[in-house]
């Protein structure tokens, strides 16, 4: 009963209010915690799982011997593997199709890979507009290599002690 | 003779005169639209709109922009003519209540002597317009949205009436101008703290509680965070706005927004002095009338950005209440105290200050 009293008299000196008041005032004086996200963006990890890669080695040649440990480790089956020797006798993919809208990005797949042809990137904004966009094939998947090699290097080199 | 006396010269003058109130206050209503959202921001260490135009200033006009070009869309159930009327209802009398505002001394639309009243009855009919939008949907969320919001605003409407009685009854006039003038002379003679000089000092003890609950009255009864059960976004999506799209929605808004805006000027009118400075004013004597009567315009508005802050605040710091506590809060404490507070200062004026 008392309690209640005197919690009804808080109430009625608006002590909760004043409280709150000042909270927030002292809130609003803090640094802020937005980012403006296309022009500042938040630390990402070494170990970061984007969009996928194949890489190649530096002479130009890819790094993919398919061996389909990916295939086989791949827990939403996503990825799908042909392969035939190619005219020099070594063993090449004829078709690397990743689905998108299945991976999960669980990243198994690279560390399934023996020769890190397949990796996952830094990076997020591949958003695309339809479906079918996104069942990205192995010209999409070495481009991508192409383009991120700088990133994936430096990522790989940074993770590298920790595994 | 004066030409604002003649038929035409007094029609054309007050046209002129609505012109510029409607203009100023939709165009201040637009930056107030921004503080609301920087304040609240602010209070969660964010940044709030700050791309459009320098500091985000003009965000509001591209919201309106927006709203302005998007399809009107209207449930194909719904009894059109009323679902259309509805936001026009809201956003009518939101604009209407200003016709008696006065902005500085002489500077009014219309200066009748119960503006008290006039505001009050078009407060009251405001709740028609929600009430409407959200039968007129015929669908779930909007009904119950409405119906909440009418028996929110029905119930604060009394303590609020019993609020501004005691204000009259110190003022001795319904008139807002007279309430404000009433209010001249310094911080010590405004409402909220008794009013009327330093005799009038004990009367703290009503009149302070007396500002408190109008305060919070006048939240809910514009619907505002902490009691914007209407609208309330966990349970009733977005309560009779819920089938609004475009500009009905955009006259909604503005229609509410208006409203607050009103409430803390008219609790400034009432209670807080109106134009009037803390400070005893005889130094403005001597200036010219256009002069001194911006300076008033200057505080006025001062005082009203203050009051928005506070609002601005009190959605950024108070959770919502529960419907039950809303209606708790409405007729078992401010009730009750606005009642015995109404007789008290009648007593007062009658038999310490002795008004007849």
């Amino acid at each position: 009963m008392l309690e209640r009293i005197v919690q009804a008299a808080k109430g009625a000196a608006l002590l909760d209010f004043g409280g709150a008041f000042m909270l927030g005032m002292k809130h609003m004086l803090r640094p802020k915690k937005t980012i403006l996200y296309p022009n500042e963006r938040n630390p990402q990890s070494p170990r970061f799982r984007g969009e996928h890669a194949l890489r190649r080695y530096p002479n130009g040649e890819e790094r993919c011997i398919a061996c389909k440990l990916c295939e086989a480790v791949c827990p939403a089956q996503a990825i799908t593997i042909e392969s035939e020797p190619r005219e020099d006798g070594s063993r090449r993919t004829t078709r690397y199709d990743i689905d998108m809208v299945k991976c999960i990005y669980c990243g198994l797949c690279q560390e399934a890979c023996p020769v890190d042809a397949i990796v996952e990137g830094p990076n997020i904004e591949f958003a695309v507009e339809t479906r079918e966009e996104l069942y990205y094939d192995k010209a999409r998947l070495l481009s991508n290599g192409d383009r991120w090699e700088r990133e994936i290097a430096r990522n790989l080199e940074l993770d590298a002690p920790y595994r | 003779m004066d030409p604002t006396l003649t038929p035409i010269g007094w029609f054309l003058w007050t046209l002129l005169y609505v012109l510029i109130v409607l203009m100023g206050v939709m165009i201040s209503l637009a930056f107030l639209l921004w503080g609301d959202r920087k304040v609240w921001a602010g209070v969660q260490m964010r940044k709030g709109p700050n791309v459009v135009g320098p500091f985000g200033l003009f965000q509001s006009f591209a919201d309106f922009i927006k709203f302005f070009v998007k399809e009107v869309i209207i449930p194909s159930s719904a009894d059109k003519f009323v679902f259309l009327l509805a936001p026009l209802i809201s956003f009518t009398l939101a604009f209407g209540a200003w016709a008696v505002i006065p902005f500085a001394p002489g500077w009014v639309v219309s200066n009748i002597n119960v503006g008290v009243l006039y505001l009050f009855a078009i407060s009251s009919l405001g709740v028609y317009g929600i009430i409407m939008g959200g039968w007129a949907s015929n669908s779930k969320y909007p009904f119950l949205g409405a119906l909440r919001s009418a028996a929110q605003m029905v119930s604060y409407e009394v303590s609020i009436g019993f609020v501004i009685i005691t204000v009259i009854l110190l003022a001795g006039t319904m008139n807002l101008t007279g309430i404000v003038e009433a209010q001249n002379g310094g911080i010590w003679h405004w409402n909220f703290l008794g009013g009327g000089g330093l005799k009038n000092l004990p009367l703290v003890v009503i009149m302070v509680p007396m500002t408190v609950i109008f305060f919070i009255s006048f939240l809910a009864e514009t619907n505002r965070p902490p009691f914007d059960l209407p609208e309330a976004e966990s349970e009733l999506v977005a309560g009779y706005q819920v089938e609004y799209s475009s500009t009905p929605y955009l006259l909604f808004m503005i229609g509410e927004y208006a409203n607050i805006v009103l409430m803390c000027a008219l609790i400034n009118l009432l209670f807080l002095g109106g134009w009037h400075a803390p400070w005893p004013e005889g130094f403005t004597a001597g200036w010219p009338d256009l002069a001194r009567n911006f300076y008033f315009l200057l505080i006025f508005i001062i005082k009203i950005v203050f009051m928005f802050f506070m609002v601005a605040m009190a959605k950024a710091i108070v959770p919502r209440y529960r419907y039950d506590q809303l209606m708790r809060l409405g007729w078992k404490v401010f009730l009750p105290i606005s009642l015995v507070s109404v007789v008290v200062v009648a007593a007062w004026r009658v038999f310490v200050t002795g008004a007849v």
